[in-house]
């Protein structure tokens, strides 16, 4: 079977390794990397816990592959923290609100949310909801994710401000 | 639910692409664009390409272009790219209004217009804008270029008028004059989720009565298609709620559900009407 060797930036640290070509980004990160942060439910775009950023963009990570990543940068839930010691915002949030129960759904809940709270600094529950319709959580029932988003996006405001 | 094995192609210009698709087609060897329909279908193996011939690299195809009173996307527009900032007057709103409708936001980032045409799931929004708008697909392969309009692009579930060793090179729509009208709806059971049903309306109004009037249906028939009977219906008349809900009625009679979901045609009838509604500017429930 075919494989490539390809270098590409995973939360900040450089790394080179061989994947198979037909490999999905969600496998290389969690088992060449070791990376297990990152989700796998239905590999086939449809439940997003697999989410991480591209170049700073939410993708699916089970529908891009591992040798399309190369010279990309790819954020992971791991990545998100700013120091070991200090929560994301939006980690803090789930913490306090209640946002996980079985934490299955959580790192691409966190990912997506990343990328909406930045180009949506201060959204109504409505438009959260519907940021994550394509993430499932059969735990939550959402209601506290999306309380725990709100108050996150108001904790990143009183930061900028 | 991993992708079979195949062999992987990222080349770095167009011609090179083409001259592997020319050679590999044959052997079953496709265009991966976005991958938002074909990884999940060779993960789901229902898809089973040999070859794998990547474009996200090639430079230049994710233009999007105005010009000569045509709106040009090119194969690596991706369906988040399609802004109202970036496209003018009501086909800019128009088509960002269609953008919300599709998937969710990480797959927009990835998938692609042209993907979506080639794609041409009966229940695709942009299979539906392209037929409704009278759109045409560049077709580019080593043998040259060819424009097809989109009553023969689309020719039935899944499948279009492109030759497998046809690249996808570009949708052209026309920009729609200011003071054109429109309506988009459809309905499909969660956000994100593919429609239903779905039914985009454009109406060139002249002196309080329609000019002329595009009625466009997908998700019901096998391929996405304009309802030349509503559209006759409406033109040189002034739209009322009675009339529209009659064209919508009128249209519904004329379909040709390909299951039979008997919610099908009444949802049919209703985004129907209710594009038409905001076409016109009238309260219709
Ligand atoms: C969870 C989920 C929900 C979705 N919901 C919707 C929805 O609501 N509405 C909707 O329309 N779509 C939906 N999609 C599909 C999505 O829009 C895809 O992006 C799109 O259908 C295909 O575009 P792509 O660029 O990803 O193409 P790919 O997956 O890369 O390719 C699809 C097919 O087209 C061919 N192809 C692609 N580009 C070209 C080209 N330039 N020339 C020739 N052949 C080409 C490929 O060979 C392949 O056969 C959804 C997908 C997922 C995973
Ligand atoms: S594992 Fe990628 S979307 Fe479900
Ligand atoms: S917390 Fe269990 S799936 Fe969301």
């Amino acid at each position: 079977m075919s494989t490539r060797r390809i270098a590409l930036t995973v939360n900040g640290t450089r790394h080179e390794a061989e994947a198979p070509v037909r490999q999905h980004l969600g496998d290389f990160l969690r088992g060449t990397l070791g990376l297990t942060g990152t989700h796998l439910g239905c590999e086939h775009g449809v439940c997003g816990a697999c989410t991480v950023l591209l170049d700073g963009r939410a993708i699916r990570a089970c529908l891009v592959l591992a040798v399309q990543a190369e010279d990309r940068a790819v954020t992971t839930v791991e990545g998100l923290a700013p120091s070991p010691e200090a929560l994301h915002p939006l980690q803090a949030a789930f913490c306090a609100n209640h946002g996980l129960q079985c934490g299955f759904c959580t790192p691409g809940m966190l990912t997506t949310l990343e990328e909406f709270l930045r180009d949506c600094p201060d959204p109504t529950e409505e438009e959260v909801r519907v940021a994550i319709s394509g993430n499932l959580c059969r735990c939550t029932g959402y209601d506290s994710i999306v309380a725990a988003t709100m108050e996150a996006a108001r904790a990143m405001r009183e930061a900028a401000a | 639910m991993k992708p079979p094995p195949f062999h992987y192609h990222a080349p770095r210009t167009e011609a090179e692409a083409l001259a592997l698709l020319a050679e590999l087609a044959p052997e079953e060897g496709r265009i991966l664009a976005g991958g938002q329909s074909l990884v999940p279908a060779m993960a789901l193996r229902v898809a089973r390409p040999s070859h794998l011939i990547d474009i996200n690299g090639l430079p230049g195809l994710d233009r999007l272009e105005v010009g000569d009173g045509q709106l040009r996307v090119g194969p690596l527009v991706r369906h988040a790219m399609i802004r109202r900032e970036s496209v003018p007057g009501p086909l800019g709103a128009l088509l960002d209004k269609v953008r919300g409708h599709i998937a969710h936001l990480p797959i927009r980032t990835r998938g692609t217009v042209c993907g979506s045409l080639a794609n041409a799931d009966p229940a695709s929004e942009w299979c539906l804008v392209a037929a409704t708008l009278g759109g045409a697909m560049l077709a580019r392969s080593m043998r040259g270029d060819r424009m097809i309009a989109a009553e023969d692009f689309f020719q039935g579930f899944m499948t279009t008028a492109l030759e497998p060793d046809e690249l996808l090179a570009g949708l052209h729509l026309p920009v729609l004059p200011e003071g054109t009208r429109w309506g988009f709806h459809e309905f499909s059971r969660r956000a994100g989720d593919y429609a239903q049903a779905a039914s985009l309306a454009v109406l060139e109004m002249r002196a309080g009565t329609i000019a002329a009037a595009r009625i466009g249906i997908g998700a019901v028939e096998d391929r996405p298609r304009r309802l030349p009977e509503a559209e006759a219906l409406l033109t040189n008349r002034a739209p009322t709620a009675d009339l529209l809900r009659q064209a919508a009625a009128e249209a519904r009679a004329t379909l040709l559900p390909t299951d039979d979901d008997p919610t099908r045609p009444a949802l049919a009838e209703t985004v129907i009407r209710r594009a038409l509604a905001d076409a016109a500017g009238i309260e219709l429930p």
